[in-house]
């Protein structure tokens, strides 16, 4: 459910901008030839098309960065969905982008057990150093987006950051520039 | 082992013994560890045998219930000409608690192992393995070690030889903590949005596509081979206290204290030298000042609890808590416990899945009084509007996240009310303010 109210403050200039582009580029299918095929494989695994929903939605991620509401007709049309369903089904889990982010997304747990170990202080430096500002939005140069996140399940190497899809452990404010000289 | 530090000439490693190994992660340095042996002696015994093996064993479930595996799987009733399934719970999102993120990093094979045989003690052929979203590096490490047991015909149709087919695949999550609630997992498995299911039916009737299923965590499973291996009776002697809680348990460290990590002990150790020798006790100038010992979801002892504590099912409830998900959070003197648990209550706000009334309205009501009260706005009367909240939410949803989030709430109130009275005597935090002068 978390997923709305954490994203509907990202980058809202922005994705209004790629939206409209969207408009004007037809849209690309994800799933033709090899992508197609790696579908066909994942469909074996199930006894009915629906169950490979959540694996299908994070092929389109992968493959676009965010899942548009075209991706999610094809996606309906693949499983044997309606499209509305494929977006209550989107909207419920956090980690499919129902827009597009920064280059660099990047999530920072701050529940209790990372809060205790200054959470909030690499929050406020990651914010700091990326020029994000505030959490959600997007900086100046597009490269990063900053939002908190809840227990990533490392709470023993405080506090665990996700880069897109890559875990940092043990994040302090005082390592944060080094790691973002990895981020271009 | 106190992974990432040394083991602890304390711990018992069992299922954390190759953590920090990279050469275990192979199909090939997992046999030279005796991988696969448990499985292939399995698969010469009846299901019925292996079921009973597991019964005697004690073994109870790891992800936060503690229900007897044995017991659980003997709901499966072979022969009813349905297809069965194995879920394997890798959701691991309960604050604290990191476990099973260690044993598919280090030791992906032993899940492997585990959920073979318990797929085929209860009828199924297929297995899913359901990992959170965020674990992107141990859903990676399954994924080989998978692909890596279906080349060497581990898996498949002839599993190991013997004539019956086990599949086993990974499934991943896409950030949900309420995924990891049984029947919210099965419903997301199955391209759903993840709700929980009202119960009855239970899994073992109607569970996955509606047929009879069994859930288990992975530390659950993983647990499985060496009982087989070294008997039931090997096993129950495992443990320093109660008959009723057996063999060794994975508890994840983290907060404030000296050696986070993943410590192995037996059943019944005392949690008094478990944290403070085993975890190197507090951080320099600091001391203990409560523990939440099994997860996010588990009432906060104070330290003269903790410290009575001995670690298991009975012990920690014996001492005001439970031993849920074996994820231990320490805070320490600096730490304000009414921002703690403003904090938790916001985390179970943003996690619940909003079908039961008592809980989306419960969770951001509490939510907006912690957080009124720690930023020194709160009046006593919300004490009482807080406890009236938390009876509210209890025992009277679809599942127990909304029971969850009153947790620590109610129990904060009891322990810990001189530092929610001290916010709102002094209308602003007495930690802030300390750290401002
Ligand atoms: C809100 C909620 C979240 C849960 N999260 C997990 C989890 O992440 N991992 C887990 O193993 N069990 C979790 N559980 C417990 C499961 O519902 C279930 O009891 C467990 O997976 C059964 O396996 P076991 O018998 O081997 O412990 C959760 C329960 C609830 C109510
Ligand atoms: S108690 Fe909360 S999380 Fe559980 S089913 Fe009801 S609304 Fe959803
Ligand atoms: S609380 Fe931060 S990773 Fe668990």
């Amino acid at each position: 459910m978390s997923a709305q109210r954490e994203g509907a403050t990202q980058a809202d200039a922005l994705s209004h901008a790629s939206r409209d582009n969207v408009g004007e580029i037809p849209y690309e299918p994800v799933f033709v030839g090899a992508v197609r095929e790696e579908l066909d494989a994942l469909l074996g695994r199930y006894p009915n098309k629906m169950a490979a929903l959540l694996p299908t939605l994070w092929m389109v991620q992968r493959e676009r960065g965010w899942v548009s509401e075209e991706a999610m007709v094809e996606v309906a049309a693949l499983l044997e969905l309606t499209p509305a369903y494929v977006k209550g089904v989107v909207t419920f889990y956090t980690m499919y982008h129902q827009h597009p982010v920064g280059r660099y997304f990047i999530q920072v747990c701050t529940t209790s057990p990372c809060l205790a170990c200054g959470a909030d202080k690499v929050v406020e430096s990651l914010l700091g150093q990326t020029g994000c500002g505030d959490l959600g939005a997007t900086s100046p140069d597009g490269r990063f987006t900053v939002i908190e996140v809840e227990c990533l399940g490392a709470c023993g190497f405080a506090t665990p950051i996700m880069v897109n899809d890559e875990v940092i452990e043990s994040v302090t404010p005082e390592k944060v520039s080094q790691i973002l000289t990895r981020f271009k | 082992m106190g992974y990432p530090h040394k083991s602890h000439p304390k711990e018992t490693p069992i299922l954390s013994k190759y953590f920090g190994e990279p050469q275990a992660r192979t199909l090939d340095g997992w046999k030279e560890r005796g991988g696969y042996r448990a499985l292939q002696q399995a698969l010469g015994m009846t299901p019925a045998d292996i079921v009973n093996v597991v019964k005697e064993s004690g073994l109870r479930g790891r992800g936060g219930a503690g229900f007897p595996t044995g017991m659980k799987w003997s709901f499966m009733k072979p022969g009813d000409g349905k297809a069965h399934y194995l879920c394997v719970n890798a959701d691991e999102s309960e604050p604290g608690t990191f476990k099973d993120r260690e044993i598919m990093r280090w030791t992906p094979h032993a899940l492997i192992e585990g959920t073979a045989i318990g797929a085929y003690a209860i009828g199924a052929e297929v297995a899913y393995i359901y990992i959170r979203g965020e674990f992107t590096e141990p859903l990676a490490v399954m994924e080989n070690a998978v692909k890596e047991a279906y080349s060497a015909g581990l898996l498949g149709a002839n599993a190991m030889g013997s004539g019956k087919r086990i599949d086993i695949h990974v499934h991943r999550g896409a950030g949900a903590y309420i995924c990891g609630e049984e029947t919210a997992l099965m419903n997301s498995l199955e391209g759903r949005r993840g709700n929980p299911r009202i119960k009855p039916p239970f899994p073992a009737v109607a569970g996955l596509f509606g047929l009879p299923t069994t859930i288990n965590n992975v530390e659950t499973l993983a647990a499985v081979p060496h009982i087989l291996i070294n008997g039931a009776a090997w096993y129950k002697a495992m443990s320093l206290s109660s008959p009723k809680s057996t063999g060794t348990k994975l508890f994840s460290v983290c907060g404030n204290v000296t050696r986070p990590g993943n410590y192995e002990v037996t059943m019944g150790y005392p949690f008094k030298d478990f944290l403070y020798d085993m975890c190197g006790g507090p951080l320099p100038g600091r001391k203990f000042k409560a523990v939440i010992p099994g997860g996010s979801s588990v009432p906060i002892q104070s330290m003269e609890e903790a410290e009575s504590t001995l670690m298991d099912y009975e012990g920690f409830v014996a001492k005001g808590s439970m031993l849920g998900s074996g994820g231990v959070i320490v805070f320490d003197d600096s730490q304000c416990m009414v921002r703690h648990i403003a904090r938790l209550a916001r985390f179970y706000a943003h996690e619940s899945c909003a079908q039961c009334t008592q809980c989306r309205e419960g969770t951001a009501w509490t939510t907006k009084i912690m957080e009124r009260i720690e930023a020194g706005n709160g009046t006593m009367q919300d004490f009482d509007t807080l406890l009236e909240i938390g009876d509210n939410m209890t025992g009277k949803t679809i599942c127990v996240l909304s029971d969850s989030c009153a947790v620590p709430v109610v129990s904060g109130l009891e322990k810990f009310r001189h530092e929610f009275e001290a916010h709102i005597t002094g209308k602003r935090c007495p930690f802030r303010a300390a750290a401002a002068a």
